[in-house]
């Protein structure tokens, strides 16, 4: 049983993601049959209506739901090793709130100053925004992060920052006209389905990168297990991993947070729900397990928010809040 | 095996150690003796690459230290920390196959060398049954048996340990010490460990490298004895040490 674990976990996480997306598809405020869900993707016979709302709605969101589930789950275990913290994540650490800070910037900010532009360059001025937003706190926390380990230190942090992005955040609402902030508050309750096909053309590549780059670190990151000090007497160059590691986040929540808003709980829970699946800490394991782990809740989470139209973050929250709870618990009584 | 000359090491204003020199011979086991606060563990981290000095030069089996990249020092020296490490999940033979980073692939998976590396490892501390073991699940005295293990994966000629013998009870205490003396004498490595405890630096050791600060004196532990430096540097009002006998006197 031991032996076989890790492979048989992969391949039941793998078929339900694979069935999770099928339904995913079938699911909305339009019900269609799985037969036609085929059909319209393989260029079957299907009414034209049936086939435009698989291929160019629920298609992209369910791709969406994917790349978002592994791209935060991905962010948050290497936050969670890096900082050798089982609270850290993107949204707990406010990296999500420095991008949000940066959309915010965008959205209402851009028109306040007169700034309009084509849609292609909005794609890329929303992401570029959200991705220098999340740098910032990223290299802010790990100033402050270096130097003090206590969990709840890294999250007092990530609460302030979270505050102080909302203040910032309610100034420009105050400002802005009323377009521009009906556009923000629809972001802010994050949505994979606001997702253009345009967008997707950005998203895709940029969290393919982000993931790339944090396969590129799984040695990196199995050393910074055992901190940064056994880490550099046992060759690695610490710097340079830490840069690469910033650099995939900072891709990965960055990009999502840009088009889906702030989805708060994924990339903090999920590394602990691949933890208990693969009851493993070795990131050649546990890295393509918490993406496809993820992948595998925001499908669920998606087809929940579908049932009971609500937004997508509000089903991540309920859901995520337990794990972090049963965390804390944990991690308390273990010291 | 490690030679430091001219060494000054402190941090900010403060001086621990000033202009000492010393060469640590390899096939030996050398006890770092001092009182607290006088730069053992700061002297260690110097010689594993970790910190920064303000003088002098370090050579690790005759190599400048500051010439080496991250990857050849590792291959050259490791060091066990007195930091706990318990991760969750983490197997013995995982944390053990870390030690094989310098010679791993960018993947970092274990080829048939490195599994026997740490097979051996595991073996040479008395852990070969707890391969499979996770440290969560493990006493203070495993976990440290575990990191040296670990260390010794890294096949470098030069160990260094920062007070192991901490979290162990007596027996388990000189256990490890009489291993790490039949590893330094039947592998010719060279081991340099920090240690409060006066009588197996002198009962089971070489040498002992003692800190009188802001100086350093290495000495064959008879002639260290002979010295009477010990018994100066660990005596107060309170307590007389007799290094020829090993025993505490309360005055």
């Amino acid at each position: 049983m031991m032996r076989h674990r890790i492979p048989l976990t992969f391949a039941l996480l793998t078929a339900a993601v694979a069935a999770l997306f099928v339904v995913d598809l079938a699911t909305g405020s339009v019900a269609i049959p799985l037969g036609e869900v085929w059909a319209a993707l393989t260029g079957g016979e299907t009414a034209p209506a049936t086939a435009k709302i698989v291929r160019s709605i629920r298609l992209i969101k369910a791709v969406v739901a994917v790349a978002t589930g592994a791209a935060l789950s991905v962010s948050g275990l290497q936050m969670q090793t890096l900082f050798r913290n089982p609270l850290a994540g993107p949204y707990v650490l406010g990296i999500s709130s420095g991008a949000s800070l940066g959309v915010a910037l965008f959205i209402l900010g851009a028109p306040l100053l007169g700034a309009t532009g084509s849609a292609a360059l909005s794609t890329l001025g929303m992401a570029g925004a959200a991705w220098a937003g999340a740098a910032a706190v990223l290299v802010v926390i790990a100033a402050v992060g270096r130097r003090i380990r206590d969990i709840m230190v890294i999250l007092i942090l990530g609460m302030m920052f979270s505050s102080g992005v909302g203040a910032v955040v309610q100034m420009l609402q105050y400002l802005s006209h009323e377009d521009a902030l009906k556009a923000f508050v629809i972001w802010t309750m994050g949505s994979l389905g606001d997702v253009t096909s345009g967008q997707l053309a950005l998203l895709l590549p940029a969290v393919g990168l982000g993931l790339a780059l944090s396969v590129a670190v799984v040695k990196p990151l199995d050393l910074l297990l055992l901190g940064e000090h056994y880490a550099r007497t046992m060759g690695l160059d610490v710097r340079r991993s830490r840069q690469l590691v910033f650099l995939s986040t900072t891709l990965l929540a960055g990009t999502v947070t840009a088009f889906c808003g702030p989805i708060g709980f994924v990339g903090l829970a999920v590394p602990h729900v691949a933890r208990l699946l693969f009851r493993r800490a070795d990131h050649r394991v546990l890295l393509p397990g918490a993406a496809l782990t993820g992948a595998v809740v925001l499908l669920l989470c998606d087809i929940v928010s579908k049932w009971l139209t609500l937004p997508v973050n509000t089903i991540t929250a309920l859901l995520g809040i337990p794990i972090v709870v049963w965390v804390v618990v944990r991690y308390q009584s273990a010291s | 095996m490690i030679r430091f000359e001219h060494l000054t090491l402190g941090y900010g204003r403060r001086t621990l150690l000033d202009d000492v020199s010393a060469s640590i011979p390899a096939g030996a086991l050398t006890a770092l003796v001092g009182r607290n606060g006088t730069g053992k563990s700061t002297l260690l981290r110097a010689l594993a690459g970790l910190g920064e000095r303000q003088r002098g030069r370090i050579l690790l089996a005759g190599k400048e230290i500051d010439g080496l990249t991250p990857r050849r020092r590792a291959e050259c020296v490791a060091l066990v920390t007195t930091e706990r490490v318990r991760i969750p999940d983490l197997r013995c033979r995982d944390v053990v196959g870390l030690g094989r980073a310098p010679y791993t692939d960018w993947t970092g998976r274990l080829r048939g060398e490195d599994a026997a590396a740490v097979a051996r490892s595991l073996a040479q501390v008395g852990m070969a049954d707890y391969a499979d073991r996770t440290m969560d699940s493990m006493s203070d005295g495993e976990c440290q048996r575990v990191m040296i293990a670990r260390a010794l994966a890294q096949q470098t000629p030069i160990i260094l340990l920062d007070e192991p013998t901490s979290f162990l009870d007596l027996p388990n205490r000189y256990e490890l010490c009489t291993l790490l003396a039949r590893l330094a004498r039947d592998e010719g490595k060279c081991i340099l460990f920090s240690t409060h405890e006066l009588d197996i630096a002198l009962t089971l050791c070489d040498s002992v490298a003692l800190i009188d600060p802001p100086q350093l004196h290495h000495l064959p532990v008879a002639e260290m004895i002979r010295s009477g430096r010990i018994e100066r540097l660990f005596s107060n009002d309170a307590v007389r040490f007799d290094a020829a006998t090993g025993r505490v006197e309360i005055r």
